[in-house]
Formats: C-alpha cells, sequence, structure tokens
C-alpha cells in the first residue's frame, strides 16, 4: 500500500483543475491505498460550503467531498495560514478537516509515496 | 522531497507557499520559474535556500538569455541532471 | 528505475508537455525506464493526430508516438478527459490509447517515482 497525497491549490470553476481533482480521489478510493487531500492557498476555496453554481452553469462538484468518507478517504487537510488569510473557519467547509501548520503540512509531504498537485 | 517549481514569482505565489510549506529536500526551478534564481529578482528563495539547496534547469534558462545572470548558491542542471535529482528523492512534488 | 508522468496541459500553449518530453528522454537516455505517461486534463490534446504545426517547430504528437514506438512508453488518455474535449479512440495518433483515471493511479502504485508536468 502507498501513500498518495492529492495537494488542491486552486480554487473552483475558474478552471477545470478542482473538478478533475476530485475525480481523481474518487478513483483512488478503488485502489484502496492511503490516501489524503489537501486545500491550501486558493485551494481551500474548494471546501466552502452552500455554493450554488445554477448561474454559471456548471455542475456544483463540491458536495460529492461528502460521499469520499464512504470510501475511507476521510483525511481532508487544511492549511491554517492559507485558511485564515482567506477569512475562513473550518464551520464553514462540507466536510471535517483537520487545520495543520505549514510546517506540520510539509511534514505530512515528506511522508507520502506519491504526491499528485492540481 | 523534491520541490519542482514552474512559475515565476511575479506570476503566482508557489515560492512563497514552498518557503512556508516544504520542511527539507531540495528545489527545481523550471520554465518560467528560472527567473527566480536570477539576479536582482526579489523573492522567497533566499528564504528556501536556507532550508534546502536550490536547483535551476539550464535550458529553460538559455531559452529566456538568463544564464549568465544566475544568484550565488544555485546548481545550474540540465534534464539529465534533473532526472537524477527526481532518482535521488525518495518522492516529488510538482507545485502545481 | 522506473518513472511514470502525468500531464496536465495540451501541447503549445504551455510548457509542461515540451518538459515532460525532454524529462523522458533524458530519463531514458541514463537506462531509466518510462513505464506510462498519462495525459489527464486538457492533456489529452497532446493525441490528436491530425495536428500540424509549421515546418520549422517541433512535432509535438509525432514525438511522444515516435518515444512509444522506440522505448515501448506506454501513451495513456483519460477516457473522461478526453470524452468531455472529444478525443477519442478515431483521433489517436499512433501509440497513445485511451483508458481510465485507474491507469493513473496504478502508474503511481507501480512505479518507483510519478512525475507531474502542469501549468
Amino acid at each position: 500500500m502507498k501513500k498518495f497525497m492529492f495537494v488542491n491549490r486552486k480554487a473552483p470553476y475558474g478552471s477545470v483543475y478542482a473538478l478533475e481533482s476530485l475525480e481523481v480521489v474518487l478513483i483512488t478510493a478503488a485502489f484502496e491505498q492511503q490516501v489524503s487531500v489537501v486545500f491550501l492557498d486558493d485551494g481551500v476555496y474548494q471546501l466552502v460550503k452552500g455554493g450554488q453554481t445554477r448561474g454559471i452553469e456548471m455542475k456544483n462538484h463540491i458536495p460529492a467531498y461528502r460521499v469520499l468518507p464512504d470510501y475511507d478517504i476521510d483525511k481532508f487537510y487544511v492549511e491554517r495560514e492559507s485558511m485564515e488569510a482567506r477569512g475562513l473557519t473550518p464551520e464553514d467547509f462540507v466536510v471535517d478537516v483537520i487545520v495543520l501548520s505549514a510546517a506540520e503540512l510539509g511534514a505530512l509531504m515528506e511522508e507520502q509515496d506519491v504526491v499528485l498537485s492540481f | 522531497m523534491l520541490h519542482i517549481v514552474n512559475k515565476s514569482p511575479f506570476d503566482r505565489p508557489t515560492l512563497a507557499t514552498v518557503a512556508r510549506v516544504a520542511q527539507g529536500g531540495a528545489l527545481l526551478l523550471i520554465e518560467d520559474a528560472v527567473v527566480a534564481a536570477t539576479q536582482g529578482v526579489a523573492s522567497p528563495l533566499a528564504e528556501i535556500q536556507k532550508k534546502m539547496p536550490v536547483y535551476v534547469l539550464g535550458p529553460d534558462l538559455e531559452a529566456r538569455g538568463l544564464n549568465e545572470r544566475v544568484i550565488e548558491g544555485v546548481t545550474v542542471v540540465d534534464y539529465n541532471g534533473f532526472v537524477q535529482l527526481v532518482a535521488e528523492h525518495r518522492n516529488c512534488q510538482s507545485w502545481l | 528505475m522506473k518513472f511514470a508522468v502525468l500531464i496536465n496541459e495540451g501541447p503549445y500553449q504551455h510548457q509542461a508537455s515540451d518538459s515532460a518530453y525532454l524529462f523522458c528522454r533524458a530519463a531514458i537516455a541514463a537506462g531509466h525506464q518510462v513505464t506510462r505517461v498519462f495525459f489527464y486534463h486538457d492533456g489529452v490534446y497532446n493525441a490528436i493526430k491530425f495536428a500540424e504545426p509549421p515546418q520549422d517547430d517541433r512535432n509535438i504528437v509525432k514525438r511522444w508516438s515516435k518515444l512509444a514506438e522506440e522505448h515501448g512508453v506506454d501513451l495513456v488518455v483519460c477516457v473522461a478527459a478526453g470524452l468531455r474535449r472529444g478525443v477519442k479512440e478515431e483521433v489517436l495518433a499512433p501509440g497513445f490509447r485511451i483508458s481510465g483515471l485507474g491507469q493513473l493511479i496504478e502508474a503511481g502504485i507501480e512505479a518507483d517515482r510519478l512525475v507531474t508536468f502542469g501549468d
């Protein structure tokens, strides 16, 4: 079993990365690997709840994060500085997150086998 | 971990994020990120250099006419060196 | 050592595909194996056989096909990203094949290193 980490650093909708990153995470669930999903910089906006995408005619993919724990993917990490710099708190997110300092996140990255950044 | 950055510090805050988060290993600057390794450019690179060795991809520097401007303490590598850096570190991350 | 590569951007618009190709070529020259290149996001556009760049420019698509032919590199185009963008079986250049995202994860599991090139 390998340790896979998915690093999200871009806001949703402005580009396709957030959606296609989630699709990779969903597929990874079938491979029974150790998965963690990280949100930092503008990537923290991917977790904000309450988004309504009707006006931009795109699919709202954010709620799909809620089903991931059913597939044993429940390690969602948010970097504290990125979150605070954007005026957000863990209560703003669609899933329960673990808030890490930059140094803690860096140490966690070091432990990984495969890091995919979108 | 080998940290790979490909964007100019004038374009994106990626190097600042790496300076904050990355704990060790090495940094490789490729594509537009090579500008960070040149004289007179203010970037978080000095901070990163305190934590890890910094490499820059020569062909990308040369293409941009910047190979004579590399700052001290940064090592220029070719694609073979890029491959070696990936092989030497147990994991890598492209900071996209 | 076994390398796998992920490409997230299309040809010409971004340097990603060029950097990835030069990396693969250097890895093979150094005696490593490049087991698979996975094309995701706009990266699927690297597989279109109808690309006709000017004579004095590099042919990114043909370069990948040649690498597959000469060194057995498995070029995999993501089916979901491809369908979204109209990249299907009938437009693929030689050496490319279409498969699922699972092939990316499998490459990450089986290779010693997975290197991503994107924007």
